[in-house]
Protein backbone atom coordinates (compact mmCIF):
# COMPACT_ATOMS: atom_id res chain seq x y z
CA UNK A 1 0.00 0.00 0.00
CA UNK A 2 2.94 1.95 0.60
CA UNK A 3 2.88 3.26 -2.66
CA UNK A 4 -0.28 4.47 -3.23
CA UNK A 5 0.13 6.68 0.33
CA UNK A 6 2.50 8.58 -1.15
CA UNK A 7 4.18 9.76 -4.11
CA UNK A 8 7.59 9.03 -4.05
CA UNK A 9 7.90 5.87 -2.12
CA UNK A 10 8.00 3.15 -5.05
CA UNK A 11 11.22 4.74 -6.52
CA UNK A 12 12.33 6.09 -3.35
CA UNK A 13 12.34 3.25 -1.21
CA UNK A 14 12.71 0.22 -3.50
CA UNK A 15 16.18 0.08 -4.86
CA UNK A 16 15.57 0.53 -8.40
CA UNK A 17 15.20 -2.29 -10.60
CA UNK A 18 17.57 -2.55 -13.36
CA UNK A 19 14.66 -1.83 -16.08
CA UNK A 20 13.86 1.06 -14.06
CA UNK A 21 17.50 2.43 -15.20
CA UNK A 22 17.45 1.51 -18.61
CA UNK A 23 15.69 4.32 -20.02
CA UNK A 24 17.76 6.69 -18.12
CA UNK A 25 20.79 5.92 -19.88
CA UNK A 26 19.00 4.92 -22.91
CA UNK A 27 17.39 8.41 -23.17
CA UNK A 28 20.13 9.52 -24.64
CA UNK A 29 20.43 6.99 -27.98
CA UNK A 30 16.84 6.37 -28.64
CA UNK A 31 14.64 8.68 -30.38
CA UNK A 32 12.76 11.15 -27.96
CA UNK A 33 9.40 10.28 -29.51
CA UNK A 34 8.97 6.32 -29.58
CA UNK A 35 5.09 6.58 -29.84
CA UNK A 36 3.26 4.49 -32.25
CA UNK A 37 -0.43 5.47 -33.66
CA UNK A 38 -2.20 3.45 -31.93
CA UNK A 39 -0.66 5.13 -28.47
CA UNK A 40 -0.03 8.29 -29.61
CA UNK A 41 -4.12 8.26 -29.85
CA UNK A 42 -4.02 6.63 -26.50
CA UNK A 43 -2.07 9.57 -24.83
CA UNK A 44 -3.77 11.97 -26.90
CA UNK A 45 -7.37 10.95 -25.24
CA UNK A 46 -5.89 10.45 -21.99
CA UNK A 47 -4.35 13.99 -22.16
CA UNK A 48 -7.70 15.08 -23.05
CA UNK A 49 -9.02 13.79 -20.35
CA UNK A 50 -6.60 14.51 -17.71
CA UNK A 51 -6.88 18.74 -19.24
CA UNK A 52 -10.67 18.26 -18.59
CA UNK A 53 -10.32 16.87 -15.45
CA UNK A 54 -7.36 18.49 -13.60
CA UNK A 55 -5.61 21.09 -15.51
CA UNK A 56 -8.06 23.05 -17.03
CA UNK A 57 -9.77 23.63 -13.67
CA UNK A 58 -6.26 24.15 -11.98
CA UNK A 59 -5.95 26.43 -14.62
CA UNK A 60 -8.96 28.54 -13.32
CA UNK A 61 -8.57 28.64 -9.65
CA UNK A 62 -4.89 30.34 -10.86
CA UNK A 63 -6.75 32.72 -13.16
CA UNK A 64 -9.51 33.79 -10.57
CA UNK A 65 -6.84 34.32 -8.00
CA UNK A 66 -4.18 36.34 -10.77
CA UNK A 67 -7.54 38.39 -11.84
CA UNK A 68 -7.22 40.37 -8.65
CA UNK A 69 -3.57 41.05 -8.96
CA UNK A 70 -1.08 41.50 -5.86
CA UNK A 71 -3.98 43.70 -4.09
CA UNK A 72 -6.15 40.63 -3.84
CA UNK A 73 -3.66 38.42 -2.18
CA UNK A 74 -2.59 40.95 0.18
CA UNK A 75 -5.97 41.78 0.61
CA UNK A 76 -6.71 38.17 1.84
CA UNK A 77 -4.00 37.76 3.27
CA UNK A 78 -4.23 41.05 5.48
CA UNK A 79 -7.53 39.60 7.04
CA UNK A 80 -6.78 38.88 10.64
CA UNK A 81 -9.04 35.97 10.47
CA UNK A 82 -7.28 34.46 7.49
CA UNK A 83 -3.53 35.17 8.46
CA UNK A 84 -4.46 33.49 12.25
CA UNK A 85 -6.01 30.09 10.07
CA UNK A 86 -2.96 30.47 7.92
CA UNK A 87 -0.17 30.31 10.55
CA UNK A 88 -2.65 27.91 12.86
CA UNK A 89 -2.34 25.41 9.56
CA UNK A 90 1.22 25.53 9.33
CA UNK A 91 2.46 25.70 12.90
CA UNK A 92 0.02 22.53 12.82
CA UNK A 93 1.13 20.73 10.25
CA UNK A 94 4.98 21.14 10.87
CA UNK A 95 4.28 19.55 14.43
CA UNK A 96 2.45 16.94 12.91
CA UNK A 97 4.96 16.02 10.86
CA UNK A 98 8.15 16.58 13.25
CA UNK A 99 5.75 14.09 15.53
CA UNK A 100 5.42 11.59 12.55
CA UNK A 101 9.56 11.64 11.52
CA UNK A 102 10.13 10.45 15.56
CA UNK A 103 6.85 7.98 15.72
CA UNK A 104 6.91 7.16 11.80
CA UNK A 105 10.41 5.98 12.36
CA UNK A 106 10.34 4.19 15.56
CA UNK A 107 7.22 2.42 14.14
CA UNK A 108 8.61 1.39 10.96
CA UNK A 109 11.81 -0.26 12.96
CA UNK A 110 8.87 -1.87 14.95
CA UNK A 111 7.75 -3.03 12.25
CA UNK A 112 10.52 -4.29 10.34
CA UNK A 113 13.39 -5.31 12.86
CA UNK A 114 11.03 -6.55 15.99
CA UNK A 115 8.84 -9.72 16.85
CA UNK A 116 5.84 -9.89 18.83
CA UNK A 117 2.36 -10.56 18.81
CA UNK A 118 0.01 -9.26 17.07
CA UNK A 119 2.86 -7.12 15.15
CA UNK A 120 0.56 -8.31 11.77
CA UNK A 121 -2.43 -6.55 13.09
CA UNK A 122 -0.57 -3.40 13.91
CA UNK A 123 0.64 -3.35 10.28
CA UNK A 124 -2.70 -3.05 8.71
CA UNK A 125 -4.22 -0.56 11.42
CA UNK A 126 -1.39 1.60 9.91
CA UNK A 127 -3.07 1.74 6.97
CA UNK A 128 -6.66 2.88 8.70
CA UNK A 129 -6.31 6.54 8.12
CA UNK A 130 -5.72 6.31 4.71
CA UNK A 131 -8.98 4.09 3.63
CA UNK A 132 -11.15 5.98 6.36
CA UNK A 133 -13.41 8.29 4.91
CA UNK A 134 -12.15 12.11 6.52
CA UNK A 135 -15.21 12.52 7.99
CA UNK A 136 -15.76 9.55 9.58
CA UNK A 137 -12.10 10.22 11.02
CA UNK A 138 -13.58 13.17 13.22
CA UNK A 139 -15.85 10.91 14.00
CA UNK A 140 -13.77 8.66 15.28
CA UNK A 141 -11.39 10.19 17.50
CA UNK A 142 -14.41 12.52 18.72
CA UNK A 143 -15.77 9.68 20.32
CA UNK A 144 -12.52 9.22 22.39
CA UNK A 145 -11.11 12.88 22.72
CA UNK A 146 -14.57 14.64 22.67
CA UNK A 147 -17.24 15.33 25.50
CA UNK A 148 -18.17 12.01 26.49
CA UNK A 149 -14.83 10.92 26.39
CA UNK A 150 -13.86 7.51 28.52
CA UNK A 151 -10.28 8.60 29.09
CA UNK A 152 -11.80 12.13 30.66
CA UNK A 153 -9.77 14.21 28.06
CA UNK A 154 -11.69 17.06 26.65
CA UNK A 155 -9.53 18.04 23.20
CA UNK A 156 -12.61 18.71 20.95
CA UNK A 157 -13.03 22.37 19.74
CA UNK A 158 -9.32 23.53 21.14
CA UNK A 159 -5.67 23.55 18.77
CA UNK A 160 -5.28 19.92 20.28
CA UNK A 161 -8.06 18.58 18.55
CA UNK A 162 -6.29 20.12 14.87
CA UNK A 163 -3.22 18.09 15.96
CA UNK A 164 -5.15 15.05 16.90
CA UNK A 165 -6.67 15.07 13.30
CA UNK A 166 -3.78 15.93 11.50
CA UNK A 167 -1.74 13.16 12.96
CA UNK A 168 -4.36 10.82 12.55
CA UNK A 169 -4.98 11.52 8.94
CA UNK A 170 -0.45 11.58 8.30
CA UNK A 171 0.02 8.16 10.26
CA UNK A 172 0.83 5.90 7.46
CA UNK A 173 3.00 8.65 5.08
CA UNK A 174 6.40 8.10 7.31
CA UNK A 175 5.67 4.52 7.97
CA UNK A 176 5.00 3.63 4.62
CA UNK A 177 8.10 5.36 3.31
CA UNK A 178 10.60 4.30 5.41
CA UNK A 179 9.14 0.62 6.15
CA UNK A 180 10.31 -0.62 2.62
CA UNK A 181 13.67 0.90 3.00
CA UNK A 182 14.61 -0.62 6.39
CA UNK A 183 13.46 -3.73 5.07
CA UNK A 184 16.10 -3.56 2.24
CA UNK A 185 18.91 -2.15 4.03
CA UNK A 186 21.53 -4.96 4.87
CA UNK A 187 22.16 -5.92 8.58
CA UNK A 188 25.53 -6.44 8.00
CA UNK A 189 27.16 -3.20 7.78
CA UNK A 190 25.42 -2.71 11.38
CA UNK A 191 27.07 -6.02 12.37
CA UNK A 192 30.33 -4.61 11.02
CA UNK A 193 30.44 -1.25 12.56
CA UNK A 194 29.64 -3.01 16.03
CA UNK A 195 32.47 -5.38 15.36
CA UNK A 196 34.19 -2.50 15.60
CA UNK A 197 33.56 -1.26 18.37
CA UNK A 198 30.94 1.81 17.81
CA UNK A 199 27.89 1.96 20.09
CA UNK A 200 24.32 1.69 19.31
CA UNK A 201 23.82 4.92 19.01
CA UNK A 202 26.89 5.53 16.91
CA UNK A 203 25.73 2.73 14.65
CA UNK A 204 22.09 4.19 14.89
CA UNK A 205 23.33 7.98 13.80
CA UNK A 206 26.09 6.63 11.61
CA UNK A 207 24.34 4.21 9.76
CA UNK A 208 21.08 3.94 10.41
CA UNK A 209 20.07 7.03 9.80
CA UNK A 210 21.83 8.30 6.70
CA UNK A 211 20.41 5.65 4.87
CA UNK A 212 16.69 6.45 6.17
CA UNK A 213 17.14 10.01 6.06
CA UNK A 214 15.69 10.65 1.96
CA UNK A 215 13.01 8.32 3.04
CA UNK A 216 11.86 10.06 5.95
CA UNK A 217 12.39 13.36 4.11
CA UNK A 218 9.98 12.11 1.11
CA UNK A 219 7.40 11.11 3.98
CA UNK A 220 7.39 14.33 6.03
CA UNK A 221 6.93 16.49 2.42
CA UNK A 222 3.74 14.18 2.34
CA UNK A 223 2.59 14.29 5.66
CA UNK A 224 3.01 18.49 5.50
CA UNK A 225 1.59 18.98 2.35
CA UNK A 226 -1.47 16.44 3.53
CA UNK A 227 -1.51 18.15 6.89
CA UNK A 228 -1.71 21.84 5.18
CA UNK A 229 -4.80 20.58 2.96
CA UNK A 230 -6.49 18.50 5.45
CA UNK A 231 -10.61 19.43 5.52
CA UNK A 232 -13.04 16.16 5.99
CA UNK A 233 -11.57 15.03 9.72
CA UNK A 234 -11.89 18.74 11.19
CA UNK A 235 -15.26 19.66 10.26
CA UNK A 236 -16.73 17.53 12.94
CA UNK A 237 -13.84 17.58 15.75
CA UNK A 238 -12.52 21.16 16.07
CA UNK A 239 -15.54 23.30 15.81
CA UNK A 240 -13.65 25.97 13.24
CA UNK A 241 -14.02 28.39 15.51
CA UNK A 242 -11.95 31.93 14.22
CA UNK A 243 -9.02 32.78 15.30
CA UNK A 244 -8.73 29.22 17.30
CA UNK A 245 -9.39 25.93 15.47
CA UNK A 246 -10.14 27.24 11.52
CA UNK A 247 -7.54 25.96 9.68
CA UNK A 248 -6.87 27.30 5.54
CA UNK A 249 -9.35 24.97 3.85
CA UNK A 250 -12.01 25.92 6.39
CA UNK A 251 -11.56 29.41 5.03
CA UNK A 252 -11.64 29.01 1.27
CA UNK A 253 -14.58 26.77 1.87
CA UNK A 254 -16.06 29.95 3.80
CA UNK A 255 -15.07 32.63 0.86
CA UNK A 256 -16.89 29.99 -1.57
CA UNK A 257 -19.69 30.24 0.37
CA UNK A 258 -19.99 33.78 0.50
CA UNK A 259 -19.55 33.53 -3.25
CA UNK A 260 -16.62 35.22 -2.81
CA UNK A 261 -14.35 33.49 -5.39
CA UNK A 262 -11.67 35.65 -5.75
CA UNK A 263 -10.62 35.15 -2.36
CA UNK A 264 -10.75 31.49 -2.23
CA UNK A 265 -9.00 31.39 -5.16
CA UNK A 266 -5.76 33.42 -4.08
CA UNK A 267 -5.96 31.53 -1.13
CA UNK A 268 -6.02 28.36 -3.06
CA UNK A 269 -3.12 29.27 -5.36
CA UNK A 270 -1.41 29.94 -2.53
CA UNK A 271 -2.42 26.10 -1.32
CA UNK A 272 -1.58 24.50 -4.72
CA UNK A 273 2.00 26.76 -4.45
CA UNK A 274 2.61 24.57 -1.62
CA UNK A 275 1.62 21.07 -3.25
CA UNK A 276 3.68 22.11 -6.26
CA UNK A 277 6.39 22.68 -4.33
CA UNK A 278 6.66 19.73 -2.65
CA UNK A 279 5.92 17.56 -5.86
CA UNK A 280 8.83 19.20 -6.83
CA UNK A 281 10.77 18.13 -3.78
CA UNK A 282 9.89 14.62 -4.15
CA UNK A 283 10.57 14.33 -7.33
CA UNK A 284 14.23 15.75 -6.47
CA UNK A 285 14.84 13.47 -3.65
CA UNK A 286 13.62 10.44 -5.99
CA UNK A 287 16.36 11.23 -8.41
CA UNK A 288 18.65 11.68 -5.69
CA UNK A 289 17.92 8.31 -4.25
CA UNK A 290 17.50 6.71 -7.63
CA UNK A 291 21.41 7.73 -8.18
CA UNK A 292 22.45 6.21 -5.18
CA UNK A 293 21.33 2.89 -6.01
CA UNK B 1 22.21 -8.71 13.44
CA UNK B 2 22.73 -6.28 16.21
CA UNK B 3 20.50 -6.94 19.45
CA UNK B 4 19.26 -4.21 20.55
CA UNK B 5 18.97 -3.78 24.27
CA UNK B 6 15.68 -5.38 25.80
CA UNK B 7 14.78 -2.52 27.40
CA UNK B 8 14.70 -0.28 24.37
CA UNK B 9 13.24 -2.97 22.26
CA UNK B 10 10.26 -2.93 25.05
CA UNK B 11 10.12 1.38 24.95
CA UNK B 12 10.37 1.45 20.89
CA UNK B 13 7.57 -1.38 21.01
CA UNK B 14 5.48 0.35 23.62
CA UNK B 15 5.95 3.81 21.46
CA UNK B 16 4.38 2.23 18.55
CA UNK B 17 1.64 -0.10 19.68
CA UNK B 18 0.40 2.57 22.40
CA UNK B 19 0.32 5.91 19.62
CA UNK B 20 -1.40 3.21 17.05
CA UNK B 21 -3.74 2.35 19.81
CA UNK B 22 -4.50 5.76 21.23
CA UNK B 23 -4.53 7.24 17.81
CA UNK B 24 -6.22 4.59 15.76
CA UNK B 25 -7.19 1.66 17.51
CA UNK B 26 -9.26 2.80 20.31
CA UNK B 27 -11.12 5.84 19.04
CA UNK B 28 -12.60 3.35 15.68
CA UNK B 29 -13.59 0.61 18.09
CA UNK B 30 -15.68 3.07 20.56
CA UNK B 31 -17.78 4.35 17.65
CA UNK B 32 -18.35 0.44 16.73
CA UNK B 33 -19.48 0.54 20.33
CA UNK B 34 -21.70 3.74 19.90
CA UNK B 35 -23.48 1.78 17.13
CA UNK B 36 -24.33 -0.93 19.00
CA UNK B 37 -25.02 0.19 21.97
CA UNK B 38 -28.73 0.10 21.79
CA UNK B 39 -27.85 -3.66 20.11
CA UNK B 40 -28.12 -3.14 16.58
CA UNK B 41 -30.86 -1.41 16.55
CA UNK B 42 -29.30 2.29 15.45
CA UNK B 43 -28.09 0.31 12.03
CA UNK B 44 -31.48 -1.10 11.66
CA UNK B 45 -33.06 2.17 12.15
CA UNK B 46 -30.86 4.01 9.91
CA UNK B 47 -31.25 0.97 6.93
CA UNK B 48 -34.87 1.81 6.66
CA UNK B 49 -34.51 5.02 6.38
CA UNK B 50 -35.16 5.82 2.53
CA UNK B 51 -33.33 9.16 2.84
CA UNK B 52 -30.06 7.21 3.95
CA UNK B 53 -30.34 4.30 1.15
CA UNK B 54 -30.65 7.08 -1.26
CA UNK B 55 -27.30 8.46 0.22
CA UNK B 56 -25.46 5.05 0.21
CA UNK B 57 -26.53 4.01 -3.29
CA UNK B 58 -25.40 7.16 -4.95
CA UNK B 59 -22.37 6.88 -3.20
CA UNK B 60 -21.82 3.49 -4.60
CA UNK B 61 -22.94 5.05 -7.89
CA UNK B 62 -20.30 7.41 -8.00
CA UNK B 63 -17.64 5.34 -6.60
CA UNK B 64 -17.77 2.99 -8.95
CA UNK B 65 -18.00 5.49 -11.94
CA UNK B 66 -14.70 7.46 -10.50
CA UNK B 67 -13.35 3.53 -10.31
CA UNK B 68 -14.13 2.45 -13.37
CA UNK B 69 -12.77 5.84 -15.09
CA UNK B 70 -9.73 5.67 -13.30
CA UNK B 71 -8.98 2.48 -14.49
CA UNK B 72 -8.91 2.68 -18.29
CA UNK B 73 -7.31 6.28 -17.73
CA UNK B 74 -4.29 4.95 -15.25
CA UNK B 75 -3.85 1.54 -17.00
CA UNK B 76 -3.28 3.51 -19.94
CA UNK B 77 -1.03 6.16 -18.62
CA UNK B 78 1.13 3.63 -16.91
CA UNK B 79 1.66 2.01 -20.15
CA UNK B 80 2.58 5.30 -21.77
CA UNK B 81 4.85 6.69 -18.86
CA UNK B 82 6.89 2.86 -18.81
CA UNK B 83 6.74 1.68 -22.38
CA UNK B 84 6.75 5.37 -24.20
CA UNK B 85 9.47 7.89 -24.55
CA UNK B 86 7.90 11.04 -25.67
CA UNK B 87 8.43 15.10 -25.08
CA UNK B 88 7.34 15.97 -21.53
CA UNK B 89 6.80 12.46 -20.24
CA UNK B 90 8.66 13.72 -17.24
CA UNK B 91 6.42 16.32 -16.24
CA UNK B 92 3.29 14.50 -17.06
CA UNK B 93 4.48 11.88 -14.21
CA UNK B 94 4.93 14.79 -11.66
CA UNK B 95 1.94 16.09 -12.17
CA UNK B 96 -0.30 12.58 -12.18
CA UNK B 97 0.96 13.02 -8.58
CA UNK B 98 -0.47 16.71 -7.95
CA UNK B 99 -4.11 15.56 -6.86
CA UNK B 100 -2.34 13.67 -4.18
CA UNK B 101 -1.30 16.59 -2.41
CA UNK B 102 -4.01 19.05 -3.45
CA UNK B 103 -6.56 19.79 -1.08
CA UNK B 104 -9.98 18.76 -1.65
CA UNK B 105 -11.35 21.95 -1.29
CA UNK B 106 -9.22 23.47 -3.92
CA UNK B 107 -10.24 20.55 -5.80
CA UNK B 108 -13.90 21.42 -5.45
CA UNK B 109 -13.07 25.03 -5.79
CA UNK B 110 -11.40 24.36 -9.42
CA UNK B 111 -14.37 22.43 -10.76
CA UNK B 112 -16.95 24.80 -9.94
CA UNK B 113 -14.94 27.52 -10.83
CA UNK B 114 -14.45 25.89 -14.22
CA UNK B 115 -17.51 24.22 -14.70
CA UNK B 116 -20.24 26.51 -12.51
CA UNK B 117 -23.53 27.15 -14.94
CA UNK B 118 -23.73 30.96 -14.43
CA UNK B 119 -20.20 31.94 -14.45
CA UNK B 120 -17.77 29.01 -14.85
CA UNK B 121 -15.26 28.84 -17.54
CA UNK B 122 -17.26 26.13 -19.97
CA UNK B 123 -20.47 26.18 -17.00
CA UNK B 124 -22.70 28.02 -19.24
CA UNK B 125 -21.95 26.50 -22.65
CA UNK B 126 -22.26 23.36 -21.32
CA UNK B 127 -25.73 23.90 -19.71
CA UNK B 128 -26.67 25.56 -23.12
CA UNK B 129 -25.95 21.98 -24.25
CA UNK B 130 -28.34 20.82 -21.61
CA UNK B 131 -25.16 19.27 -19.11
CA UNK B 132 -25.13 20.23 -15.88
CA UNK B 133 -22.11 19.42 -14.12
CA UNK B 134 -21.80 21.12 -11.14
CA UNK B 135 -24.25 20.49 -8.37
CA UNK B 136 -25.21 17.02 -10.27
CA UNK B 137 -23.96 13.80 -10.30
CA UNK B 138 -21.02 14.02 -13.04
CA UNK B 139 -19.96 16.42 -11.18
CA UNK B 140 -19.12 14.80 -8.04
CA UNK B 141 -17.79 11.83 -10.49
CA UNK B 142 -15.06 13.98 -11.32
CA UNK B 143 -14.07 15.34 -8.28
CA UNK B 144 -13.72 11.83 -7.02
CA UNK B 145 -12.03 10.66 -10.00
CA UNK B 146 -9.29 13.88 -9.44
CA UNK B 147 -8.85 12.79 -6.13
CA UNK B 148 -8.15 8.96 -6.89
CA UNK B 149 -6.11 9.61 -9.80
CA UNK B 150 -3.12 8.54 -8.99
CA UNK B 151 -4.00 5.46 -6.98
CA UNK B 152 -3.86 2.92 -9.84
CA UNK B 153 -0.24 4.45 -11.60
CA UNK B 154 1.44 4.52 -8.27
CA UNK B 155 0.41 0.32 -8.03
CA UNK B 156 0.77 -0.01 -12.06
CA UNK B 157 4.09 1.64 -13.01
CA UNK B 158 6.41 0.40 -10.44
CA UNK B 159 5.30 -3.14 -11.49
CA UNK B 160 5.73 -2.60 -15.11
CA UNK B 161 9.09 -1.56 -14.59
CA UNK B 162 9.66 -4.54 -12.83
CA UNK B 163 8.61 -7.37 -15.44
CA UNK B 164 10.31 -5.54 -18.23
CA UNK B 165 9.33 -5.93 -22.10
CA UNK B 166 10.89 -8.83 -22.47
CA UNK B 167 7.76 -11.12 -23.05
CA UNK B 168 5.79 -7.83 -24.86
CA UNK B 169 8.43 -7.92 -27.09
CA UNK B 170 8.47 -12.05 -27.92
CA UNK B 171 4.74 -11.87 -28.30
CA UNK B 172 5.10 -8.97 -31.08
CA UNK B 173 7.80 -10.98 -32.85
CA UNK B 174 5.60 -13.98 -32.99
CA UNK B 175 2.99 -11.72 -34.84
CA UNK B 176 0.81 -10.81 -32.11
CA UNK B 177 -0.73 -7.45 -32.31
CA UNK B 178 -0.91 -4.74 -30.15
CA UNK B 179 -4.41 -5.74 -28.26
CA UNK B 180 -3.30 -9.29 -28.28
CA UNK B 181 -0.22 -8.37 -26.54
CA UNK B 182 -2.17 -6.08 -23.85
CA UNK B 183 -4.85 -8.68 -23.17
CA UNK B 184 -2.66 -11.54 -23.05
CA UNK B 185 0.29 -10.70 -21.80
CA UNK B 186 0.54 -7.57 -19.98
CA UNK B 187 -2.72 -7.31 -18.33
CA UNK B 188 -1.65 -10.58 -16.59
CA UNK B 189 1.29 -9.59 -15.18
CA UNK B 190 0.07 -6.44 -14.02
CA UNK B 191 -3.28 -8.07 -12.52
CA UNK B 192 -2.98 -8.03 -9.05
CA UNK B 193 -1.09 -4.39 -8.57
CA UNK B 194 -4.30 -3.27 -10.92
CA UNK B 195 -6.38 -5.11 -8.53
CA UNK B 196 -4.80 -3.27 -5.51
CA UNK B 197 -5.23 -0.22 -7.42
CA UNK B 198 -8.60 -0.85 -7.78
CA UNK B 199 -9.50 -1.22 -4.19
CA UNK B 200 -7.40 1.60 -3.00
CA UNK B 201 -9.29 3.52 -5.40
CA UNK B 202 -12.43 2.02 -4.42
CA UNK B 203 -11.67 2.88 -0.73
CA UNK B 204 -10.61 7.10 -1.32
CA UNK B 205 -13.33 7.12 -3.69
CA UNK B 206 -16.36 5.96 -0.95
CA UNK B 207 -15.46 8.61 1.58
CA UNK B 208 -14.51 11.88 -0.31
CA UNK B 209 -16.25 14.14 1.54
CA UNK B 210 -14.21 18.18 1.09
CA UNK B 211 -14.51 17.98 -2.97
CA UNK B 212 -17.72 15.97 -3.38
CA UNK B 213 -19.62 18.45 -0.57
CA UNK B 214 -18.40 22.01 -2.79
CA UNK B 215 -19.25 20.20 -6.06
CA UNK B 216 -22.67 18.27 -4.95
CA UNK B 217 -24.34 21.96 -3.42
CA UNK B 218 -25.15 18.90 -0.49
CA UNK B 219 -28.44 18.68 -1.83
CA UNK B 220 -30.50 16.04 0.78
CA UNK B 221 -31.85 13.39 -1.51
CA UNK B 222 -30.29 14.50 -4.55
CA UNK B 223 -26.75 15.04 -4.42
CA UNK B 224 -26.01 13.95 -0.81
CA UNK B 225 -23.45 10.99 -0.60
CA UNK B 226 -23.02 9.32 2.62
CA UNK B 227 -20.04 10.89 3.85
CA UNK B 228 -22.25 14.10 3.35
CA UNK B 229 -25.06 12.73 5.23
CA UNK B 230 -22.63 11.61 7.99
CA UNK B 231 -21.84 15.02 8.83
CA UNK B 232 -25.48 16.22 8.53
CA UNK B 233 -27.11 14.21 10.65
CA UNK B 234 -24.26 14.51 13.44
CA UNK B 235 -24.45 18.56 13.03
CA UNK B 236 -28.86 17.80 13.46
CA UNK B 237 -28.19 16.12 16.77
CA UNK B 238 -29.33 12.74 15.10
CA UNK B 239 -25.85 11.01 15.84
CA UNK B 240 -27.30 7.90 16.42
CA UNK B 241 -27.88 7.46 12.33
CA UNK B 242 -24.38 9.28 11.56
CA UNK B 243 -22.98 6.80 14.33
CA UNK B 244 -24.96 3.68 11.91
CA UNK B 245 -23.39 5.35 8.24
CA UNK B 246 -19.91 5.56 9.46
CA UNK B 247 -19.99 2.21 11.28
CA UNK B 248 -21.02 0.93 7.03
CA UNK B 249 -18.14 3.34 5.93
CA UNK B 250 -15.62 1.71 8.52
CA UNK B 251 -16.34 -1.83 7.07
CA UNK B 252 -16.30 -0.99 3.44
CA UNK B 253 -12.90 0.82 4.32
CA UNK B 254 -11.63 -1.97 6.68
CA UNK B 255 -12.89 -5.04 3.86
CA UNK B 256 -10.83 -2.81 1.28
CA UNK B 257 -7.52 -3.11 3.56
CA UNK B 258 -8.48 -6.99 4.24
CA UNK B 259 -8.40 -7.81 0.75
CA UNK B 260 -4.91 -5.89 -0.03
CA UNK B 261 -3.80 -7.63 3.01
CA UNK B 262 -4.46 -10.72 1.45
CA UNK B 263 -3.75 -10.69 -1.89
CA UNK B 264 -0.24 -8.93 -1.20
CA UNK B 265 1.52 -11.56 -0.33
CA UNK B 266 1.01 -14.10 -3.33
CA UNK B 267 2.71 -11.06 -5.07
CA UNK B 268 6.28 -11.86 -3.32
CA UNK B 269 6.10 -15.22 -3.59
Amino acid sequence: MSSALSGATIDAARPAPPEGRRPRRARRTTPRNTLGRGAGLGLGIAMVWFSILVLLPLSAVVAAAAEGGWGNYLDVLRNDQTWAAVTLTVGQAALVTVINIVVGTVIAWVLVRDRFWGKSLLDVIIDVPFALPTIVAGLVLLSLYGPNSPMGVHWAFTPNAVTLALAFVTLPFIVRTVQPVLEELETDVEEAAASLGAGRLTIFRRILLPSLTPAIAAGAALSFARAISEYGSLVLLSGNKPFETEVVSVRVLTFIENGSNASAAALASIMLFVALVVIVALDLVQRRVARRW
Amino acid sequence: MVRTSLPVRWLLRLIAVGYVFLLVAWPVGLLVKHTFADGGSFLSDALSDERVLDALQLTAVVALWAVVINLVFGVTISILLVRYEFPGKRVLSALIDLPLSVSPVVVGLALLLAYNGRNGWFGPTLEDNGVQLIFNSPGMIMATCFVALPLIIREVVPVLHEIGDDQEQAARSLGANAPQTFWRITLPSIKWAVVYGVVLSLARSVGEFGAVKIVSGNITGRTQTATLMVEAKYQNFQQDTAYAISFLLILVSIACLVVVALLRPKKDH
